[in-house]
């Protein structure tokens, strides 16, 4: 039961934040502060996000840590989004199989 | 075609359809909606894979598939969502929980308010409360690029074909996650965080700010898990992000001539 309560808190949330400014209050941020603080964010929630609980992603950090390093690899070298997961879950697997 | 569509509603009476400088046909509207489905597929394809990452994350740290599926269909946004199945697993609260949501979606604001400049006058309160659900980084930046004003069918079109994606992504990775042998699905951990990698790498190279931004965070984040534990996830999070936001903003102040698709 607790559950939905997460969920219905998480999609009600949500929506207000997208519905309220498309509907009542329309007026336009001219702060270039707020506006940058809100450009950052989503660049800084996803890595505050990914690091550092993407060494415990996989259950067994060493074959976490060896995925990570080729992601980032391929990011470096703007690899598409899928190509980068694929073959850091890939070696991630093919790491735990060997060793 | 217009004249028919226009005596067929003042015959009937059930929608008042506003005459000012054009009235939109079916013909248009029908254009329109599929003209949004085709901006819409490359968002289908990219959340497909997504949210497939999501639900296999979701189902290791223990929620149904229905669950999983139900976060998807009722939230339809990447980074809220991980955080919020994060805040499940430990047990936090639900004002961490909403104040977490808040946080993190809160540029979706920014995007209404940018968006509804764009809206054609047909774009009614209605409509509006309808569309607003359907706004995430990669809507709102189509929708945005476009030259003519938005009716509300094309961001009907956008939207529907990626809530589709990202709900059918998010069934099928919970599935596989369910079915799959544990050795595969603790490797598929990573899918998710890959693709967040992708995300945040390529525009660091570019940017000095995103970099910072990037880097902070990560090093905030690493504090809190390691010095700082007693503080939960999601205020770790949210914490870390706004601090390294904050210091970006004031380091490296967006450019305001060049509109960016925050």
């Amino acid at each position: 039961m607790t559950i939905f309560l997460y969920i219905l808190t998480m999609a009600l949330v949500t929506y207000l934040i997208r519905m309220l400014p498309m509907t009542l209050f329309r007026k336009k941020i001219d702060s270039r502060f707020i506006k940058s603080v809100l450009y950052y964010i989503p660049y800084s929630v996803l890595s505050a996000m990914t690091f550092p609980s993407v060494f415990y992603s996989t259950g067994d950090v060493p074959s976490a840590v060896v995925g990570t390093v080729v992601a980032l690899i391929l990011a470096f070298f703007k690899m598409p989004m899928i190509v980068v997961a694929l073959s850091a879950s890939a070696t991630a697997l093919l790491y735990t199989l060997i060793f | 075609m217009f004249f028919k569509f226009y005596i067929s509603y003042r015959f009937f009476g059930m929608i008042v359809v506003k005459y000012r400088k054009h009235v939109f046909g079916r013909g248009i509207l029908k254009k329109e909606f599929f003209r949004g489905i085709g901006h819409g597929v490359p968002i289908f394809l990219g959340y497909l894979s997504v949210s497939f990452g999501f639900g296999i994350l979701a189902i290791r740290s223990g929620l149904s598939t229905f669950e999983a599926v139900l976060i998807s269909m009722t939230n339809l946004t990447s980074a809220g969502q991980v955080a919020g199945v994060g805040i499940i697993a430990s047990l936090g609260g639900l004002a961490e929980m909403a104040l977490t949501q808040f946080i993190i979606n809160l540029r979706y604001a920014l995007m209404g308010i940018s968006l509804s400049q764009k809206l054609d006058e047909s774009f009614t309160l209605r409509h509006r409360f309808l569309a607003s659900f359907g706004i995430t980084d990669e809507i709102f930046a189509v929708a945005i690029s476009n030259e003519k004003p938005i009716l509300p069918i094309y961001m009907y079109g956008i939207i529907s074909i990626s809530f589709i994606g990202w709900t059918l992504g998010t069934l099928l990775g919970a599935l596989a996650g369910s079915l799959l042998p544990v050795i595969v699905t603790d490797a598929m951990g990573l899918l998710l965080y890959g693709m967040f990698i992708a995300i945040i790498i390529p525009p660091s190279k570019k940017e000095k700010g995103v970099f910072m931004a990037v880097a902070l965070a990560a090093a905030f984040s690493v504090v809190f898990r390691y010095l700082l534990s007693f503080v939960s996830g999601g205020f770790a999070i949210i914490i870390s992000a706004i601090a390294s936001s904050v210091v970006c903003a004031v380091l490296f102040p967006i450019d305001e001539k060049e509109e960016k698709a925050i």
